[in-house]
């Protein structure tokens, strides 16, 4: 129905995120686009919807050609989009989101809005497509899940008929993004399209009837769920066949981290960790699981000495050294590699020497010795295969995945005997994972004792040993990993707790 | 006691009423900004320019009213080049306001000699008179009070509800919110945040220059270097003060306009206090309500930052 053919778009700069992509809707279809970070799917979304303008190529629409210059075309086109980044006014309440920039009623002109009729609308919608919204609630009170609902009310509201999702599961949990898929099916089997980009090849073979695959701005691929596996898809992603990790046996050793009872407030004051208490031993990588933002980020500083704890203890080997010195010991892949674990107007020796250029043997008595810290990054480089033209190129020209093994050949240069890995492969494309996931199994047969934290339980069930889960702050419980599903870490991630499943199976609906 | 409860009387509270009004007019103009994403701390300076163009205006066209529209005009002017800088070039909103506050000053004594000659600064122009209500006015304490005053004093107070209903009963309100707490959002949905918020600084401008020219043509009667005299700044705390709502602002603007009339009947009545530290009294009082209201209130999430799409 919505045919886009031949889009390029080349961006200020040159960078090309789309060459000569073809891309077809049909209506009452779930229509995946799958792709790495980077593969130019949002760009080519971001064109149907009108923020970007293809450098070439057109849109059509049942053979009549469509110009979309901006948002309000696309919404005038019945195209309707939610952002992976929510474009709502938290202030504001559902309703008043719901009619921000839409002509109430038949006087364009009537500057007055008509709240109520507009929150029965919604209310019938909501009812309809069993969307679940109270038009009168405050956007910033719900949670994520029903926010994104409000953007699909949004968009239905608007007479969309097609629907473009960008990740919308990535910031929900398995159990919400169940119900997401039955609100996706649901839509589309009353005659919406709806288009939906991924990079989880299990979502997409779940839910979609059409998956057309980019890779580095190309199109590699169209082909119908029913025609294709989860290797296929793998394979035209990423350009060659993939392995899952796979994590050798290995008995734990002595305790190197007992944290106790910790509680620690984040930057608003809020009580972000709560009581929280586990032990992580040598060999031994503890996945953290949890949506985002349930006190991961929090619990990592206060470990690494980055953030002051309300109480509780952390206990190491190294209890009683200067702070910079116990920076050294404990390495640390803090969550948001561009702010914290990089800067980036630094060039790749001075980011690699960021910790170390004030001991030995890189430093004297009052001078920094440049030629051994160069030395030392280039053999980094070489090590751990990061693509770069040397140790004086800045660091910001670097791909995300290189930026992340710089960032990892620093933090393991030290020698630590516990890691803080928060989000190591986030943002990375297959290849840089797959490499991150290597190096932190390698370790561990070392003996390093690692906390992984993720939100990617893909990640944590492949190479942890053992698996604690974070909502709100507080542990939901801890189980072994090969003894952990999908079902179970859901649902503690939502919030039930371990023991509570377990005291009561049969009850849980 | 005695000298402190003898100025309570209906005269005072209608000072206070007449004192509020320049202040209220520039509240209401930077509430407008503030929501729309723009911090505008040159209302001082558009208020001065308002101030001299009214009494230009005034002479020349020979009518208070046209005087005050060319006030209204010129504040407005000023805020067009404020957005230009702030919303088009994305500068630094502080830095420019900074800067027009400092120019206007410059400008508007420049100007007054210039145009009215050096002997002649002070020259009493055509000005408005108090407008008593028929009946209202008629009624003992509340009729001096509230209803012996000049027109403008009733259209700026008009204006609470007016803008109150505009920003929170309908869709210009919603794309100013928008534009002010997630411009993005905004611009998803086809609302050109930029254009929003050129609209509203201008506006502001415009209701800033009434204020200055409600100071020369209500209150002074002629034009006098720095007249304006930090009510510009006394309007921003009232915004903060008011939490960005019209209603809210114009309590803050009866309470500091109450304290300005405190320090004149006090100066006139003599109650053994300095006449420097009754003059502190607003700025003072501007001083605490920002220390109580500081931490509380909560401006709207995207004010100081440049739109970018």
């Amino acid at each position: 129905m919505i045919e886009m053919e031949k889009i390029t778009k080349v961006f200020p700069g040159g960078v090309v995120a789309n060459r000569e992509v073809d891309f077809k809707i049909a209506s009452g279809q779930v229509h995946a686009l799958l792709g790495e970070n980077g593969s130019g799917k949002t760009t080519l979304m971001n064109i149907l919807y009108g923020m970007h303008r293809a450098t070439s190529g057109t849109i059509s629409r049942s053979s009549q050609t469509l110009t979309i210059g901006s948002p309000s075309d696309a919404i005038s086109h019945g195209i309707g989009m939610v952002h992976q980044h929510f474009m709502l006014v938290p202030t504001l309440t559902v309703a008043e989101n719901v009619v921000l920039g839409t002509s109430a009623g038949p006087n364009r002109l009537c500057p007055f809005l008509n709240l109520r009729e507009a929150e029965e609308r919604i209310a019938s919608l909501s009812r309809e497509y069993r969307l679940d919204v109270d038009p009168r609630a405050e956007v910033w009170q719900l949670p994520v899940g029903a926010q994104q609902r409000v953007e699909i009310v949004k968009a239905l509201y608007r007479d969309a008929d097609v629907l473009i999702l960008d990740e919308p599961t990535a910031v929900l949990t398995p159990q919400e993004a169940n119900d997401l898929i039955d609100v996706l099916s649901n839509l589309a089997s009353r005659g919406k399209s709806i288009v939906f980009i991924s990079h989880k090849l299990n979502e997409v073979i779940s839910l979609a009837d059409e998956i057309t695959v980019l890779r580095n701005g190309d199109m590699i691929g169209m082909v119908r769920k029913k025609d294709t596996d989860a290797k296929d898809l793998a394979r035209m992603m990423v350009g060659r066949s993939i392995e899952p990790p796979e994590l050798p046996n290995r008995s734990p050793g002595e305790p190197m981290l007992t944290v106790k009872s910790l509680c620690v407030e984040d930057d608003r004051k809020l009580e972000a960790v709560k009581d929280v208490s586990f032990t992580l031993r040598a060999g031994e990588i503890l996945g953290v699981a949890g949506v985002d933002g349930n006190g991961q980020k929090e619990l990592v500083e206060a470990i690494a000495g980055v953030r002051r704890a309300v109480s509780g203890s952390v206990e190491t080997k190294h209890q009683g050294v200067s702070n910079r010195e116990y920076a050294r010991r404990i390495g640390h892949v803090t969550e948001d590699r561009l702010k914290t674990s990089v800067v980036l107007d630094f060039s790749l020796w001075e980011n690699f020497g960021i910790k170390t250029c004030d001991t030995s043997p890189h430093a004297s008595w009052l001078g920094m010795n440049i030629g051994s810290l160069k030395a030392a990054t280039e053999a980094a480089i070489s090590e751990f295969r990061i693509k770069s033209r040397g140790p004086d190129e800045k660091i910001s020209s670097l791909s995300g995945g290189n930026q992340q093994k710089l960032v990892l050949a620093r933090e393991l240069g030290l020698k630590p005997d516990i890691l803080l890995a928060a989000q190591p492969t986030r943002g990375l494309d297959v290849g840089a994972a797959e490499y991150v996931h290597q190096r932190l199994i390698e370790e561990r047969q070392n003996g390093m004792a690692i906390l992984l934290v993720s939100t990617e339980l893909e990640e944590i069930l492949a190479i942890s040993d053992r698996v604690i889960v974070l909502y709100e702050g507080k542990i939901m419980g801890a189980l072994a990993a090969r003894k952990a599903t999908r079902e179970v870490l859901g649902l503690m991630m939502a919030g039930e707790r371990l023991e509570e499943m377990e005291r009561s199976p049969g009850e849980r609906n | 006691m005695e000298a402190l409860l003898s100025i309570l009387n209906a005269e005072f509270l209608a000072a206070s009423i007449r004192l509020a009004t320049p202040l209220l007019f520039a509240t209401l103009g930077g509430i407008l900004c503030e929501r729309s994403g723009v911090i505008n701390i040159g209302l001082e300076g558009m208020m001065l320019v308002g101030a001299l163009m009214g009494v230009f205006g005034s002479w020349y066209l020979n009518s208070p009213t046209l005087g005050f529209l060319v006030g209204v005009l010129s504040g407005a002017l000023v805020a067009l080049l404020h957005g230009f800088v702030c919303i088009s070039l994305r500068s630094n909103q502080i830095v420019s306001g900074v800067a027009i506050n400092l120019i206007a000053i410059g400008l508007t004594s420049f100007l007054i000699r210039i145009v009215f000659g050096l002997a002649d600064q002070q020259r009493i122009v055509p000005h408005f008179n108090s407008y008593p209500f028929p009946v209202l006015g008629q009624i003992p304490f509340i009729g001096p009070a509230f209803f012996n005053q000049l027109t403008l004093v009733y259209i700026a107070f008009l204006m609470v509800p007016v803008s109150w209903f505009i920003l929170f009963k309908s869709r210009w309100g919603l794309a100013i919110t928008a534009a002010g707490e997630h411009p993005k959002s905004a611009a998803s949905v086809g609302i050109d945040p930029q254009f929003v918020r050129h609209v509203c600084v201008v506006l502001s401008g415009a209701f800033a220059g009434a204020g200055g020219a409600f100071l020369s043509l209500g209150q002074l009667h002629f034009f006098q270097d720095e007249m304006v005299a930090g009510r510009g700044f006394i309007a921003l705390a009232a915004v903060i003060f008011g939490r960005w709502n019209p209603v809210g602002g114009m309590i803050a603007c009866l309470i500091f306009g109450a304290a300005d009339a405190l320090q004149f009947r006090g100066q006139a009545v003599g109650m053994g206090i300095p006449h420097q530290f009754m003059l502190m009294l607003p700025y003072a009082l501007t001083l605490a309500i920002l220390i109580i209201a500081g931490g509380k209130s909560k401006a709207p999430a995207a004010i100081g930052i440049p739109f970018r799409r």
